[in-house]
């Protein structure tokens, strides 16, 4: 099969559907002439024209508020944020307008935008743009989130998220954009609010998403060269969550470690242990435990930023943990 | 409107119930006269028919678990309509505390939701520290995870160490270790009912007892030649049933037996009815046989069998064990020389009866082998007296020792 850039996949998704769907646009900083701050979208400009392609000025909550009023008027815009450090400044119009419309006004304005962009840390970008939103969107009724691992999962859930009538917050990496990966050249969509076992195991359950993904795989294969069978999570959909498939991994393996960006309190590792102690009590052998980015504002130093992320040796050392070895 | 069912008072004794099975789901339609659930009382297990019709939207407690008198049972109603209403306004009083089985999963909790009651399980455990797992496995295997090595941290008992517990207490290991374990066996309503009865009257009643020997010569003659009259019947009358019959005339003569206490009387019955202590499994139950006096020899011992035979099979109704003014309680068959019984109240006495042995006796003065039973009266002392009491037993001993004669002639 052939092998696709992240960004491409992206690109196809958006453009597969603009083609059919001729009220969808796209909006952002730099998305047109420049093709994309990151080049997802390179071309787009070329063949929707600047009608469809349009690039905004540098002012988050004024070109989100804009996607609001257009998609209560029958358009359905995609919001390119550069980064979602810098959609903190569209957290109103995310938060207070996009996700309660369809409530607000009694279901009859609903609000079918994707909004997407870099999410989280990207190497020495310190502070304040090393941050990831899941768990402080996820928190808001009204609103879906999704943050893909790979090119395939990342074209396939941005096809269903352009076509599902709420916003939907498309989180993705800029460390990501240059992945490789298998994609078919014909359609496929992926559904939202379904997980992916990527590895089946029987003696520990990881639970993860995101470009972290690969360091809980990295940490699940040495615990493999032990001869411990781990089985990890890729949660695709942060909400709706996929609850089920996270408490039947822990029914059969008994433990589960949690592996996510964001910072420790109130993250998305919370949530999931909430659920697993209610749905799986009794099938618990060891306290769940969770590996974050560390509760400080992100450093910008190589060799702390190295220690503030989860990395594969804080991974096994949890897995260990829950295995009592 | 959903309609609450109730448990319901099935007898006058009955405190609580225990829904012995479901015959419906939730979920199923019901209509009136439906058979909803059997339901076991202190005295017997009742079927219980559905007052109302509808859809059955909950249940108050699983199969198996009990819940007190007038509790919430279940709720009938149409498909869909909301329990949760009904159940708040309940307050959960009265319910059982053993979790219901929603029929959905429950609503996200709300701090301002009514306290739940949870009967925490009894702990077997005591403080040992145990994985959730390691304590759902440890229940399942029967393992006392107090007697488990753990080797989690700060001694927790894990997966691995019930996993291995079994391991080693089933290996070559040496040490002789007993492996049979203690086992619990909650209560019964049956033994529930034994024990409060007999506690009640042992601790309340002031029992004392009374002996007599009687001659059963002439009753195994008479037995012998009622039977034989009997046989083309395909009837026979037993020992047990003569002794019955035995006590239900002298009772006529002697109506301060027949009697029971109460706080600010003694009632003396009018009725003579006999009630007869039978063994069934796990327990014992005491059928009535009514106006034993009256019914002839023979029409008591056929209902005497025939309840007997009810009691085996846990199908006597309430109002059979109903209204007893004296018992007679035989362990005869057993062997039992001679032993002492507890007063059944409200009856005032209760005779317990030994077996029939083989003696030498005098008789015309010359030493043969006579044929001996021991009777014990247990007395209220609080109705009867040591007089009263002997003075019937002297009734019932010439009764005993004649019984053809005082049959055909007392009633």
């Amino acid at each position: 099969m052939r092998e696709i850039a992240f960004r491409q996949a992206l690109n196809e998704a958006m453009s597969e559907e603009m083609r059919t769907d001729k009220n969808i646009y796209l909006m952002g900083e730099e998305v047109a002439e420049y093709n994309g701050a990151y080049k997802v979208s390179k071309g787009m400009l070329d063949e929707f024209g600047p009608e469809r392609v349009i690039d905004s000025p540098i002012s988050e909550l004024g070109f989100a508020g804009i996607a609001v009023g257009a998609s209560m008027n029958g358009l359905r815009p995609i919001v390119e944020f550069m980064t979602w450090n810098f959609a903190i400044l569209a957290a109103d119009q995310i938060i207070n307008h996009a996700a309660k419309m369809l409530q607000m006004s009694g279901g009859q304005f609903n609000c079918p935008i994707v909004f997407r962009g870099g999410n989280g840390t990207a190497g020495q970008l310190a502070a304040t743009h090393s941050q990831s939103f899941e768990q402080m969107y996820s928190h808001i009724p009204g609103l879906k989130v999704i943050t893909p691992s790979n090119p395939y999962d990342a074209k396939g859930l941005l096809k269903s998220a352009i076509r599902d009538n709420d916003p939907v917050l498309f989180m993705e990496s800029e460390k990501m954009y240059g992945d490789k990966g298998e994609v078919p050249e014909e359609e496929y969509l992926i559904p939202i609010g379904k997980a992916n076992i990527v590895k089946e195991g029987t003696d520990c359950t990881i639970v993860t998403f995101g470009k972290i993904l690969k360091v809980a795989q990295a940490a699940a294969e040495e615990m493999e060269k032990e001869g411990h069978s781990i089985e990890v999570i890729d949660l695709r959909t942060i909400r709706p969550m996929d609850v089920e498939s996270i408490v039947n991994s822990v029914k059969k393996t008994n433990r589960l470690v949690v592996v996510e960006e964001s910072f420790p309190f109130g993250s998305i590792s919370t949530e999931i242990t909430y659920n697993v102690q209610k749905h799986a009590f009794d099938y618990l052998d060891a306290p769940v435990r969770r590996v974050t980015q560390s509760d400080t504002p992100f450093p910008f130093s190589p060799t702390l930023l190295e220690e503030a992320a989860p990395n594969v040796k804080n991974v096994i050392r949890a897995i260990k943990e829950v295995m009592y070895l | 409107m959903a309609e609450i069912i109730r448990m319901p008072k099935l007898s006058d004794t009955m405190t609580e119930g225990v829904v012995s099975e479901w015959h419906k789901n939730v979920g199923d339609s019901v209509k009136t006269g439906d058979l909803l659930a059997e339901i076991e009382t202190d005295k017997a297990n009742m079927e219980f028919e559905s007052p109302e019709e509808g859809v059955l939207l909950y249940v108050g407690l699983e199969a198996g678990a009990a819940a007190p008198v007038n509790s919430v049972l279940a709720i009938l109603g149409k498909k869909g309509e909301d329990v949760e209403a009904i159940l708040a306004a309940e307050g959960n009083g009265g319910g059982s505390s053993e979790a219901a089985p929603a029929p959905e999963e429950k609503k996200e909790e709300a701090p301002a939701a009514a306290p739940v009651a949870t009967s925490a399980p009894v702990a077997s455990d005591g403080s040992v520290k145990a994985s959730p797992l390691a304590k759902k496995m440890a229940a399942e295997k029967g393992i006392d995870l107090s007697a488990v090595q753990g080797t989690g941290p700060e001694g927790r008992v894990v997966k691995k160490d019930i996993e291995s517990f079994k391991g080693s207490a089933g290996g070559a290991r040496t040490v002789v270790q007993g492996n049979r374990q203690d086992e619990s066996v909650p209560h019964s309503m049956m033994r529930k009912t034994i024990a409060r009865r007999l506690s009640e009257s042992k601790f309340t009643a002031p029992h004392f007892y009374l002996t007599m020997d009687i001659d059963m010569d002439n009753a195994i003659r008479d037995r012998k030649a009622l039977n034989a009259a009997l046989e083309e019947d395909g009837r026979k009358v037993s020992f047990n049933d003569l002794v019955m019959k035995a006590c239900a005339l002298a009772l006529v003569k002697h109506p301060k037996v027949n009697s029971q206490w109460t706080d600010t009387h003694i009632v003396y019955k009018g009725d003579i009815n006999v009630g007869m202590a039978v063994a069934v499994q796990d327990g014992l139950v005491v059928p009535v046989i009514n106006h034993a006096d009256i019914l002839s020899i023979s029409d008591m011992s056929a209902e005497s069998k025939q309840l007997a035979g009810k009691a085996k099979e846990g199908k006597l109704q309430p109002a059979e064990m109903d209204g007893n003014t004296f018992t007679v309680s035989n362990l005869g068959m057993a062997g039992i020389e001679s032993f002492t019984s507890i007063i059944n109240s409200p009856s005032s006495c209760i005779m317990a009866v030994g077996a029939i042995r083989n003696e030498p006796v005098v008789k015309n003065g010359e030493i043969v082998v006579g044929n001996k039973m021991k009777v014990t009266l247990s007395c209220d002392h609080r109705a009867v007296d040591g007089a009263v009491g002997s003075d019937f037993l002297g009734t019932f001993k010439k009764i005993m020792e004649n019984p053809l004669v005082y049959f055909a002639t007392i009633n």
